[in-house]
């Protein structure tokens, strides 16, 4: 066991835990949030994308204590119920979901492309995304929420 | 009858109230304050109304993913006119919900959408009674509005439904009396009312069982065999228990968990136990290669499934064709998770099984127990698909609680025990002759179809629970009959005067159940592309080849639309590019689908891409046009994906396609456009349609394939290396 402290969701958690523990165990157990998922614990789905540094990233084998410099966001750092982030609104507006167990993956991987390009094109859409799999054939609408998105974000900028 | 004409007839009806208290939430586990009130011809065994306006439906069903609970919502806001949001639905739960059964088969709006219906009609017309004595005026005289009772000519003079029942459940009995709403009057049926349940998908609040948290809770991971039936000979236990945070190893038999205070600990000592452990095991025979000749001169039951005997004349051509379908999984995102709690000789499981009855007394098998000490609670999981580790890991979690007692144990399988474990859906072999006579039509039809079986799933028999095959004294599966699902639309649909199926019964080397739409993938695979040859045999438009021996019109309209939505008839100008067209109606009595793949190829990288697919489907009476829509596009995509990509790879010593990239599933880039058709028919019945699409995909892509390339591609998956370029 060791003291370690992370920066999630723009704040410091200070735990005692094995330095060894990959990220999406803190994060599920320690800090109780649910949207990083276990899905394949080899960095091969999505189901456990996390902003590290704003950039879209698994967390299912990184250990905790590599990343105790890195800016960590989940999905519940982006916005909530009753203030969504404009990517979650469009998912919704989209009905981009069935089971909706890898719209973590599909939504943070959506936050990290449009903050890089606010106007990405289909094939640029489906690239960013291609990391996280979906088994119910979510995808079409998917990428119309990302669209969705994209140009609500425009229209804020 | 009319509703409005049934309700001026009835003069009154007898209403009592008891005062048991409304449905609480699931999520203490604790028995007070539930629906107990088992006798499902009751009203209140299926909705209930609170004194601040708010309805609590109850429903036996599982929210899998595809919406049910929106759509059963929306079927009682209809009924009882009130605001939807005034609606939360309970589901599946042995504690409060009916015994539904399994969520199967796409028969939850039949089923339980039906039920709900005829209770929330019930529930309205009692209601009325009631106001129409309370108000003084006649029940024609009144009408509803948000669930309050107001008089016509003066809506000030007015009662609502729960100042009428002021908390007190509605107790009248489901007679079938009560007329449901004419569908001219429907104002939310046929609607697209967006999903309650995404807000919290998108925002990371608990939405899954792999969510819950309960007090205390510690973690567990079975350590499975490298095969099935190997039998546990070793394994590390002094390493295991020395390492920190570990509880408790359990070993009985060849079934092997470890339980950590930490789930990551309880991981790592999973590692450990794999890499260390020693097992006897058995060889996994027919090898793959061997797989499909094994099958065909398999010596198994047999059973004739249909046979029409009509004149066979002027046979012009005949052929045959062997169709071969591999295992494939069902392949969640999310392995299967479930907690148990053994306390005060009660135990509650919590899970995201498809029948939380039949699970319920399995696991009284399991653990020789009465049912009544078992509270099964039905949570939302991963998508499922059909039978997958689900039931098992709850039989898992159920062990090591039994073990445990006061303990709060959370099992979640490993990505490898679910790609391992999981029954598959089976491999299927089908061959079709046919004969077309001097007209130009089909004469006769012989199918021979071999299948393993497509259920196996619990149902009340603790043996079917993989644990229960490892564990001390071993139970063992009764290897059943042909099961119904091998043959579901083997038969064709077509107007053939002579036609004789026959259904083969396969006992294969791997695990199986039932896959979405079970035997209707292969079978429709097979039918559909041999009328593909049969029509090109017989030099006829494929199109027209079908329409030439279909009489029903729903079936005429879907092929329509997608052909016109396509712009079938000019399909040959296109360079490089195929359609192939595929049809068929779930069951031969539910959702009527047709569709359309576009293919392109690339003769130089020798690669075809699927392009497009649009599909039309006809369900009866959309409850959720959004919902089914939804349904049917994840169908085409995920069939399309089962058709390109996957098939179960297994050795004589396991399975092994254990990660994704050993049972690669369609990303992103690979996925087609898909456009979806959905004709409402408001007047008919609604009709299950979360299968429709599977079959139909998978042939619409071989048929499009053939058009393109010349090649007829019969063994699925349907992959470029098999195309002559």
């Amino acid at each position: 066991m060791a003291k370690i402290t992370l920066f999630v969701n723009e704040k410091d958690h200070v735990l005692n835990i094995s330095p060894d523990t990959p990220l999406l165990y803190v994060l599920r157990n320690n800090l109780a949030l649910n949207a990083p998922k276990y899905g394949c614990g080899i960095e091969r789905c999505g189901s456990c994308m996390v902003l590290m540094d704003n950039e879209a990233m698994p967390s299912c084998i990184r250990p905790c204590s590599s990343l105790t410099q890195t800016k960590i966001i989940t999905l519940e750092g982006l916005g909530n119920p009753t203030n969504l982030h404009p990517v979650q609104a469009a998912f919704m507006e989209e009905q981009a979901a069935q089971c909706g167990y890898c719209l973590n993956g599909m939504i943070i991987s959506a936050k990290a492309l449009l903050d890089r390009n606010l106007d990405p094109s289909d094939t640029e859409i489906r690239a960013a995304l291609e990391r996280v799999l979906c088994r119910c054939g979510t995808h079409s609408r998917i990428v119309k929420a990302v669209k969705n998105a994209a140009k609500k974000m425009r229209l804020n900028a | 009858m009319k509703r409005k004409t049934f309700l001026k007839q009835t003069s009154s009806l007898l209403i009592s109230f008891n005062l048991f208290p409304l449905g609480s939430c699931f999520d203490t586990g604790n028995n007070n304050g539930l629906n107990l009130h088992g006798d499902p011809n009751t009203i209140n065994a299926w909705l209930q109304l609170n004194r601040q306006g708010k309805i609590t439906l109850f429903t036996g069903k599982m929210e899998l993913g595809q919406g049910i609970r929106i759509a059963l919502k929306q079927i009682a806001a209809e009924e009882l006119d009130v605001d939807i949001k005034r609606i939360n639905i309970i589901i599946a739960d042995t504690g409060q919900t009916p015994d539904e059964g399994y969520t199967v088969g796409s028969g939850s709006i039949e089923g339980s959408g039906m039920a709900i219906r005829q209770a929330a009609a019930e529930a309205r017309l009692l209601l009325l009674e009631q106001a129409s004595q309370k108000l003084q005026r006649s029940i024609r005289e009144l009408q509803v509005k948000d669930g309050v009772v107001q008089f016509i000519n003066d809506p000030t003079i007015s009662v609502s439904y729960w100042e009428l029942l002021k908390g007190r459940a509605l107790n009248g009995k489901i007679t079938g009396n009560a007329p449901p709403k004419d569908a001219r009057e429907y104002q939310l049926i046929g609607t697209s009312i967006p999903r309650d349940d995404i807000v919290n998908m998108v925002t990371g609040q608990s939405a899954y069982v792999h969510d819950i948290r309960l007090p205390g809770m510690i973690h567990a991971r079975v350590v499975r065999p490298p095969s099935y039936g190997a039998e546990l000979r070793s394994f590390p236990k002094s390493k295991i228990m020395a390492m920190d945070g570990v509880i408790d190893i359990i070993k009985n038999g060849s079934f092997l968990a470890v339980v950590a205070q930490e789930e990551y600990t309880a991981i790592k000592a999973w590692n450990i136990l794999r890499k260390e452990s020693t097992w006897n095991t058995k060889r996994l025979l027919p090898l793959q290669a061997n797989l499909f000749d094994d099958m065909l001169h398999y010596k198994g039951k047999q059973q004739i499934v249909e046979e029409i005997s009509g004149n066979q004349q002027n046979m012009m051509h005949q052929h045959e064709a062997l169709y071969k379908s591999p295992y494939h999984m069902h392949a969640s995102i999310g392995p299967s998770c479930a907690l148990a709690k053994w306390e005060s000789d009660q135990l509650t499981v919590w899970t995201h099984s498809q029948g939380v009855y039949p699970l319920r007394k399995s696991l009284a098998g399991l653990l020789n127990i009465p049912e009544q000490k078992i509270r099964v609670i039905g949570v939302p999981g991963a998508g499922c698909y059909g039978h997958n580790g689900a039931d098992d890991v709850a039989a898992d979690a159920t062990l090591i609680a039994y073990h445990l007692p006061g303990k709060a144990v959370r099992v979640q399988w490993m990505r490898e025990d679910e790609h391992m474990w999981e029954p598959y859906g089976s491999a299927m072999a089908i061959k079709i002759k046919g004969s077309i006579n001097n007209n130009g039509k089909m004469s006769a039809w012989h199918t021979d179809l071999w299948s393993d079986t497509h259920s196996t799933r619990p149902g009340g028999k603790a043996s079917h629970l993989l644990a229960a095959q490892y564990v001390e004294p071993k139970l063992t599966m009764e290897q059943g009959d042909i099961s119904g699902g091998a043959s579901r639309n083997a038969l064709p649909l077509y107007n053939i005067p002579t036609m004789k199926v026959v259904a083969h019964a396969y006992q294969g080397p791997l695990r199986t159940s039932a896959l979405r739409s079970l035997g209707a993938y292969a079978n429709i695979f097979a039918l559909e592309s041999f009328i593909d040859e049969l029509a090109f045999l017989a030099q006829r438009d494929p199109l027209h080849f079908r329409i030439d021996h279909i009489n029903d019109p729903r079936a005429l309209e879907v092929l329509r639309i997608v052909t016109e939505k396509t712009a079938w008839s000019t399909r040959t100008k296109k360079q490089d590019t195929g359609l192939g067209l595929a049809f068929a109606q779930y069951k031969n009595r539910a959702a009527y689908f047709a569709v359309v793949a576009e293919i392109t190829i690339d003769k130089a990288k020798k690669e075809f891409k699927v392009k497009k697919l649009t599909g039309a489907i006809d369900a009866g009476q959309a409850i959720n046009i959004d919902g089914l829509k939804n349904q049917t596009e994840g169908g085409m995509i995920q069939s399309a994906s089962w058709s390109l990509f996957e098939q179960v790879d297994y050795s004589d010593e396991g399975v092994s396609s254990n990660t994704w990239d050993s049972y690669p599933i369609m990303r992103f880039t690979a996925i087609p456009d898909i456009e979806v058709v959905v004709i409402n028919r408001p007047t008919e019945k609604p009709l299950g349609a979360g299968e429709a699409a599977q079959g139909p995909t998978v042939a619409a892509i071989a048929n499009a394939i053939f058009a393109a390339t010349g090649t007829r591609i019969r063994d699925l998956p349907l992959s470029s290396k098999k195309v002559n370029w």
